[in-house]
Parts: C-alpha cells; sequence; structure tokens
C-alpha cells in the first residue's frame, strides 16, 4: 500500500478515526483507572467520541446550516443528528451530575474515593 | 438521502404548520364515536407517572406524597389495562405522539406483546407503591421520601415507555430515564455499601446505554430512519453491510449489560442487595425483563427475526447457539453463586440473574415454542421474584437485615409472610400448580422438540440447584431455632402481607389456569415471528 492510498484512507474517514480513538481512549479510562473521579472523566470521553459520531455524520458536502432560506437548489445538513445529540448531552450532564454526587457520597461514608481501598474497606468488613 | 432531506424539511416546515395541525386532530378526537380519552390512552400511559412524579417531589408530608404515587401507579395501571384490552379486541394501536406522524414524528406502537408488558410493569409498580408505605417509613428518612415516590414514578415512567415506543432513540430516552433514577434509587439504600453498588451500576449502565446510542446511530446511518417499523422495511437491504452487523453487535451488547445477561451481570447481586427492599422488589421484577424485551423487538421486529438467529456466523455458531451457551453458562454460574450466599437479597439476586439466562435461553432457541417460553418466563418470574424479594423486604422491616440469621426464626414468628414466601419459592424451583411450573416446562418441551438433550438435562439439573438454594432460606426461617435475646420479632404490617399476598397468590393462579398469559405469549410470539412490525 503506497503512502498516498493510506494517507487517502484516514483523512476521508478522519472523522472516525478521530471517533474511534476518544472512544477507546475513554472505554480505557474508565476500566483502568481506580479513581472514581477519573472513571467518570473517562466515562464523558466515551459518551463524547458518541456525541461527535452523530454530528459528523449528520454533515452533508456542500451543505449549510439547515435554516430554511427563500433561495432554492440549496443543500442542508441534516439536523436530526444534532438534535437527537442535544438529548444526549442533556443524559450525559444528568449522568456526570448523578456520579459526582455518588462519588461525594462515597467520600463521606468510606474516607476515600480509590477503588482500591474502598474495596478493601469492603473485603475487611465481611472477614470480620 | 433523500429521506435525509425531507427530515429537514419536515423539520424546518413543522413549525409553523403545527399549530394547526394539533387543532385539527383535536378537532377529529371530539367526534362522538370516539372519545378524546379512549383516543388518547397510549399518551396517558406515560403522561400521569410522568406528571405525578414532580407534583410528589412538592408534597412535604410523606403520607401525602405516597397517596398521590400510589393513585397514580393504580391509574397508569388502569390505562394499561385499558389498552391491553383493546389492543386484544381490535389489533395493534399506532400512536403519533403529538400529531406528528410516522416515521418522521416518534410514534407508540402497542402491540400484543408491549401491550403485556406495559399491564405487568405498571402492576408491578402498582402494587410496588401500595406495598412502599410502611416499607419506606421505614427504611428512608422522612424528608426524602417525597422524593423518594418521585423517583419511583419516573423510573415507573422509563420502563413504561422502553415498552410503548416505536422509535429507536425514544426508547434510549426512556431507557436512560429508567436508569437514571434507579441508580438514585438503588443509592438511597441504609448501608454505604448502597453507594459503591449505585456508583458501579452507573458506570455498566452508562456504558450499556451508550452502546445502544452508537448501535441505534450506525443503524440510522445506513437508513435515515429510527422508527422501528420502518427501519424493519428498510434493514433488510442493507443487512450484508458491516456498519450494519457493527450495529447489532453494538446493540446486543450494550442490551444484554442492561438485561444482565452473563457474563455481563456483574452489577446486579449488589445493586439489589444493598437497594432499599422497595426498590429491589420493584426493580428485580421489571428493569432486566423490559430490556429483553427491547432486546426482542430488535431481534425479531427490526431484524427480521428467526433469520438472523440461526445465521452461521465465525467458527460454524450462530447467534442463537451463543446466547443459548451463555444463558445456560449463566443459570449454572448463577445458580452455584447463590447456593453460597448468606444475605437473602443477594440470594435472590444471583437466582435473578440465572433466571434471566432462562430467559434468554428460550430466544436462543430460535423457535416458535421456545420464544414462547420465553416471553412466558418473563411474566412469571416477574410475579415469582417480585413476591420473594416482598416477602424478604417484610423480614427486613422487622428485623432490619435480611441475613440468615435474621430469617432464623421467622417460621414461627411471621407465619403469613413466610408462607407466601414459601409459595413463591416452590414456584421459583417450579413446583407443578405454581407459575414456575408452566415456563420451566414450556422451556423443557422447546428443547426437547429440537432434540436438545444437554439443554434439557441442564434445565433439570439447574432446577435441583434451585431446590438447594431455595430450601437454604427455607431451613433457616422454619429449623433454626428463634435466637436467645434477639430483638422482638412479630408480624409484618398488613399494609406489607397484603400485597404480598395478592402477589403470591397470582403465582398459584397463574399457575393452574395459565391460559391468559400463555395466549397473550403466544399471539405475541406469532406477531413477532411474521416479521416486520
Amino acid at each position: 500500500m503506497s503512502i498516498e492510498t493510506l494517507s487517502g484512507a484516514l483523512l476521508a474517514h478522519g472523522n472516525y478515526w478521530i471517533v474511534i480513538g476518544l472512544m477507546m481512549t475513554g472505554l480505557y479510562v474508565v476500566i483502568d483507572r481506580g479513581n472514581l473521579v477519573k472513571k467518570i472523566i473517562g466515562l464523558n470521553i466515551f459518551q463524547t467520541s458518541v456525541f461527535m459520531l452523530y454530528i459528523s455524520m449528520g454533515k452533508i458536502d456542500g451543505g449549510t446550516a439547515p435554516i430554511l432560506d427563500q433561495a432554492l437548489g440549496r443543500t442542508y445538513s441534516n439536523p436530526l443528528p444534532h438534535v437527537l445529540i442535544l438529548t444526549a448531552i442533556v443524559v450525559g450532564v444528568a449522568t456526570t451530575a448523578l456520579g459526582l454526587a455518588l462519588v461525594v457520597r462515597i467520600k463521606e461514608a468510606y474516607g476515600t474515593i480509590e477503588e482500591d481501598e474502598i474495596l478493601a474497606i469492603e473485603h475487611g468488613e465481611d472477614d470480620r | 438521502m433523500s429521506q435525509l432531506l425531507k427530515v429537514a424539511e419536515a423539520a424546518a416546515h413543522g413549525v409553523t404548520e403545527s399549530a394547526t395541525h394539533t387543532a385539527q386532530h383535536a378537532a377529529h378526537a371530539a367526534t362522538p364515536s370516539l372519545s378524546l380519552l379512549g383516543d388518547n390512552l397510549p399518551a396517558l400511559a406515560i403522561v400521569v407517572p410522568l406528571l405525578a412524579a414532580p407534583l410528589v417531589a412538592l408534597m412535604i408530608r410523606p403520607a401525602l406524597a405516597w397517596s398521590l404515587a400510589a393513585l397514580a401507579g393504580l391509574t397508569t395501571l388502569a390505562v394499561t389495562g385499558g389498552l391491553l384490552a383493546r389492543v386484544l379486541d381490535s389489533g395493534p394501536i399506532v400512536y403519533a405522539v403529538g400529531g406528528w406522524a410516522g416515521p418522521w414524528g416518534i410514534e407508540y406502537r402497542i402491540d400484543t406483546l408491549s401491550a403485556g408488558m406495559l399491564v405487568l410493569v405498571a402492576g408491578i409498580g402498582a402494587v410496588s407503591l401500595l406495598y412502599a408505605r410502611a416499607s419506606v417509613a421505614r427504611e428512608i428518612p422522612p424528608a426524602r421520601a417525597s422524593l423518594f415516590y418521585s423517583l419511583m414514578l419516573l423510573c415507573l415512567t422509563g420502563l413504561l415507555g422502553m415498552c410503548i415506543s416505536g422509535d429507536v432513540f425514544n426508547v434510549f430516552v426512556f431507557l436512560e430515564i429508567s436508569s437514571l433514577s434507579s441508580y438514585a434509587l438503588i443509592g438511597l439504600g441504609s448501608t454505604r455499601r448502597a453507594f459503591t453498588a449505585a456508583f458501579n451500576y452507573l458506570i455498566l449502565g452508562t456504558i450499556g446505554a451508550t452502546f445502544y446510542v452508537i448501535g441505534i446511530g450506525l443503524l440510522y446511518m445506513m437508513t435515515g430512519s429510527l422508527n422501528m417499523a420502518d427501519l424493519a422495511t428498510l434493514v433488510p437491504a442493507q443487512m450484508d453491510t458491516t456498519t450494519v452487523q457493527m450495529a447489532i453487535a453494538f446493540l446486543a451488547v450494550g442490551l444484554s449489560l442492561k438485561a444482565a445477561l452473563f457474563p455481563l451481570h456483574l452489577w446486579l447481586p449488589n445493586a439489589y442487595a444493598y437497594a432499599p427492599s422497595v426498590v429491589t422488589a420493584f426493580l428485580a421484577a421489571t428493569a432486566t425483563k423490559v430490556s429483553i424485551y427491547v432486546l426482542v423487538r430488535f431481534v425479531f421486529t427490526v431484524f427480521g427475526g428467526t433469520g438472523l438467529l440461526v445465521l452461521e456466523g465465525p467458527l460454524g455458531l450462530s447467534a442463537g447457539t451463543l446466547i443459548c451457551v451463555l444463558a445456560l453458562a449463566g443459570v449454572v454460574v448463577a445458580s452455584l453463586s447463590a447456593i453460597y450466599q448468606e444475605d437473602a437479597k443477594r440470594l435472590l439476586a444471583y437466582s435473578s440473574v440465572a433466571q434471566v439466562g432462562y430467559m434468554l435461553l428460550g430466544v436462543g432457541l430460535a423457535s416458535p415454542a421456545g420464544l414462547s417460553a420465553g416471553l412466558i418466563h418473563v411474566f412469571n418470574h416477574a410475579l415469582i421474584k417480585f413476591a420473594l424479594f416482598l416477602a424478604v423486604g417484610a423480614v427486613v422491616w422487622r428485623t432490619g437485615s435480611a441475613h440468615m440469621a435474621a430469617l432464623a426464626g421467622a417460621g414461627k414468628r411471621m407465619p403469613w409472610t413466610m408462607a407466601a414466601f414459601v409459595i413463591a419459592g416452590l414456584s421459583l424451583i417450579g413446583v407443578p400448580g405454581t407459575v414456575g411450573f408452566v415456563s420451566k416446562w414450556m422451556l423443557l418441551q422447546a428443547a426437547l422438540a429440537q432434540q436438545l438433550w444437554l439443554v434439557a438435562g441442564l434445565i433439570l439439573f439447574t432446577s435441583l440447584l434451585a431446590v438447594v438454594y431455595v430450601w437454604k432460606m427455607i431451613e433457616a426461617a422454619y429449623f433454626r431455632p428463634v435466637p436467645e435475646g434477639g430483638p422482638e420479632i412479630a408480624e409484618a404490617p398488613l399494609s406489607l402481607r397484603l400485597p404480598l399476598w395478592l402477589v403470591a397468590l397470582a403465582c398459584i393462579y397463574f399457575g393452574l389456569d395459565a391460559s391468559g398469559p400463555v395466549g397473550i405469549a403466544e399471539t405475541a410470539t406469532r406477531t413477532l415471528l411474521e416479521g416486520g412490525a
């Protein structure tokens, strides 16, 4: 494969590469990090990648903002994915807020927000 | 592409036209032959609990909040009952929300299966709310009681919405309404472990829901539609594309995570064990079932049914076989785990994971008999687990714990509660004359009809495991001596026992005369297998 076809393949689907990169980064952070706040941040990155997947999907070559104009023959970008993602963003904000509220309560109850320390405390309780 | 532009046009035009449109719609509805209320029953099923939720949150006195919440729950049950009667009488109902016709507007589409699920969810919601008064007074600080009822109603709204909606993105929104409220409800449990259980469920639940959104995004990319009936006609042409196959993979994983299909069940045991008793009973009887419903909806309505399940994949494994293997592995592993639990709620939670396996086993068999058995088990197991968790909730009300030690002597001191517990426990095992027998018998027959001897053998073997773990709790309740010097334990109050006995008697009633639910499941199976919507 020549450099041109490789870079062509990368550029033609540039948005998807970015989305996949962010998606995997976010998921990895959620799985790997023991700090509960960092898990929430990872979850946010993961969700944001999906927002970008939708938004970039609505773009049409040469399309303008979907505001109805008197001039005929115009191409508009598809507004529906944008509208869907507005809803998904609201859901994401609610999830983050609830997640952080739970982290606050966990910190109050356990004195730590590190997953391994919390598990150690819980196992200690079970053994007693 | 033309479809995309139509959407844009419809959106732009609609703003100016909507006012006249709704006026026309109202005029139509007012014709004497059709009543306004009757026409809008599908909307009422969602609007009643959704509007009641903020009103309940405003009530400062817990008793007032409870009354309003229970009233909303009963009204919703009546509405969904009306819907089921209509669907059985005159076929599926298609309702355009706000007068916007599909496939661009959001449609509520109610066929036999969704109507049955609506009645099940609303019924369990209503009984949970009736039961909640005494239980919440004991487990939730009075200052938070009204917020608690408000969350219960929101969760009910979300679950009903997932059953009623014919629009895949709308299903996601309802999924998140029910999920977010259930994370908060679980976090209200009385020990600090409720926080970690809720947090873990939040992380895994959000990953599952986001997978679902990726799946429908990929579908939208290929078809330009979000309407289930419309997708069913557009998807077959695209079935060979990688994009649609990836969409199926994302949807399957995301929904299996919410349905707690083994090995994606890790969030469930702690979430059920540490949530307040009412929440555990309500979620155990509804949440995973509704996710299974959505999964069935996608497999059969959107992706055209058994063809998808029997398609040979890599290594000669079909999706149906894979589901069967995972389901059976889940049944065996979770039943074995249940045997070793020392906490009744946790034990029953593991048993729930096992029972989810039976339901999906029915789907994986990819035969009409198997699918009917799976669907009927959704209904039957909801009743059984609801009764069991209500009984454990009554014990927790008295003793403050669901530990085996707290069950000791409960058979003598709480005879009514424990008798209902035994009935539900026998149903869980599958003793003839109870609901559990009906679904296990149908599942067994479906497996034997396909000459899957190993599957049939495993169903029987895991029923024996159920005997072991149910016996473990009954032994503790009836044969262990009453602990000396412990707190004085008497029978649970009537407001807890009445809902419990109502459900326990339903376990026997539908076990003796299963024609109602079985008829609904078989009609639903026929509709699903005919493909399309």
